[in-house]
């Protein structure tokens, strides 16, 4: 291990805004990218499921309607 | 048949003289601006006047562009073009050669006038009009694939802009490097001869990627 | 278009490869995250500072691998949109379509992070240095790619425009990176350079478990996203609708 003490680590030679500022930004982009495609899907499987009920339902009104046989 | 299509652009074009008019302008009034907008100081002038006037060039290239194509593609000659024995990629050329003329040309002639108001000297407005007449072809070139790219799409103008724009960056350095050199006493010839290479390879290489495009668009 | 699975390719069909992707992509989240911790491990915490630039060169260890995977994706986005072009396998535009905003998040981390490495060391925001400088141009080829993808409506047509653009910007890169090399040297001359000549083994080490972390992350991902896309665009099939359940 290379540090000393914790704020020596924290303070990274008078660096430490740039180095932390860094880190921060690039850690919250890489959990940001896979938390936001993980919402755009969860919407996606809503959207779709909405759709293939609905289009289900239609499908069997349409049925019954016309008398037809199952 | 190259000859023909040639003659067809320039035929059109001169039809409508309130477009390339509105061109020009566009590139006259740009370049004014920026006196205004860092004052007028004739040193000051001087040093900014290569990357003004190429990136004034550049955006003046640009709002031509969308004409290339979009109105040939709306009366169904574009159709016709693509089922013509000519190679698409020759129509291409045919037409990006046109457009250089229709465009290009009357930016480099007109650009010395616009030079005298920045304070360059008699070399630098020669240097600046001859790296125009090399460079502009490339830039109708590429511009080519962009148009193409976007034909019929929305948001067509600013689209083609995001898309060529850093394709250009090249040629603009070339092209405002050459002037500056000769603002600064060293030797353009490096410059302007980058700068043909780039011209020979844009509008020799551009077409066939635009005509890609275009068969794409027609689809 | 024609769906006769080949031998070979048996994976090209969107139908087959949700499932491997699915079941591939915790590999690939747990390899980032285990070179992610030894390589921030090695970088922050057991290599030495440095001597002429202290503690902030660590920068690097998140500077490079961003820029590197920038550069990569776009060369592996390009690939696959290009196999989907010259051969209409749908999968393969799907798999471009999922790099971009990947490589473009990586490439504005690459500026984010150049940035902040240049203000401490010369005083600086931003230094328009060629590589910095063609990283930005980098940037925008991505946003174009993914705005011309997002302008046309007909998902064929918006695979094949998208395809030619990043072709284009493949063999323009080269040219564009030399042109501002070019226009760096006459401006600046070579006093500003981000590149380091010689580094300690330690350092090396670091930037290349960061690396990987960021490739591992970056598949892990753009899977993930393909599989959206291809929910989406195959949401009319029967596949589909078996594997939502219905």
């Amino acid at each position: 291990m290379y540090w000393n003490n914790l704020s020596d680590f924290l303070a990274m030679g008078s660096h430490g805004p740039y180095v932390w500022g860094c880190f921060v930004v690039m850690a919250a982009a890489m959990i940001l990218e896979p938390a936001l495609l993980r919402r755009s899907r969860k919407r996606l499987l809503e959207r779709l499921r909405r759709q293939y009920r609905a289009e289900a339902l239609d499908g069997k009104a349409a049925r019954e309607s016309s008398g037809e046989c199952p | 048949m190259i000859l023909a299509v040639i003659a067809r652009d320039l035929r059109l074009a001169l039809r409508r003289r309130a477009d390339l008019a509105a061109v020009l302008f566009f590139f006259v009034i740009v370049v004014s601006l920026f006196p205004l907008g860092v004052g007028p100081e004739p040193e000051r002038l001087r040093e900014i006047a290569p990357g003004v006037l190429w990136v004034a060039a550049l955006l003046a290239t640009l709002l031509s562009l969308p004409r290339l194509f979009a109105d040939d593609f709306r009366d169904g000659t574009l159709e016709q073009l693509a089922l013509a024995p000519l190679p698409l990629g020759l129509t291409v050329f045919a037409k990006v050669l046109a457009h250089w003329l229709v465009c290009g040309v009357p930016l480099a002639v007109l650009s010395p006038l616009l030079g005298l108001q920045f304070g360059l000297s008699g070399e630098a407005l020669v240097v600046l009009s001859g790296a125009l007449f090399i460079g502009t072809p490339a830039l109708s070139g590429i511009g080519a694939i962009g148009a193409a790219l976007t034909l019929g799409v929305r948001g067509g103008g600013v689209l083609v802009s995001l898309l060529i724009l850093p394709l250009y960056t090249p040629v603009l350095i070339f092209g405002a490097g050459a002037v500056d050199a000769a603002v600064n006493g060293i030797g353009v010839e490096a410059h302007l001869s980058l700068l043909a290479a780039l011209t020979l390879a844009g509008v020799f290489f551009a077409p066939w990627p635009a005509a890609a495009a275009l068969r794409i668009a027609l689809e | 278009m024609s769906h006769r699975p080949f031998h070979w390719y048996r994976y090209a069909s969107p139908q087959a490869f949700y499932p491997l992707a699915g079941r591939m992509i915790p590999w690939f989240w747990a390899l980032a995250a285990i070179f992610g911790v030894a390589g921030l491990s090695v970088g922050f915490l057991i290599a030495p500072g440095d001597a002429q630039q202290g503690e902030g060169y660590r920068i690097i260890f998140l500077h490079v691998p961003a820029s590197w995977m920038s550069m990569f994706l776009y060369l592996v986005m390009a690939f696959w949109a290009g196999l989907g072009l010259a051969f209409r396998f749908r999968l393969s535009s799907m798999m471009a379509s999922a790099l971009a905003p990947t490589g473009a998040m990586f490439a504005f981390l690459s500026l984010w992070t150049g940035a902040l490495w240049g203000k401490p060391m010369w005083g600086a925001w931003w230094v328009w240095d060629a590589r910095l400088t063609s990283e930005l141009i980098l940037l925008f080829l991505y946003l174009g790619f993914i705005a011309l993808q997002a302008a046309i409506d007909d998902p064929r047509r918006a695979d094949q425009a998208g395809a030619i653009l990043a072709l284009v910007g493949v063999v323009n890169i080269p040219i564009i990176y030399f042109s501002v090399k070019w226009w760096n040297t006459l401006h600046q001359g070579s006093s500003l350079n981000l590149a380091r000549s010689s580094m300690a083994t330690t350092m090396l080490y670091g930037m290349l478990l960061c690396a990987l972390a960021c490739w591992m992350y970056a598949i892990a991902i753009s899977l993930m996203r393909a599989r959206r896309i291809m929910l989406e665009r195959e949401k009319d099939t029967l596949w589909v609708r078996k594997e939502l359940g219905f």
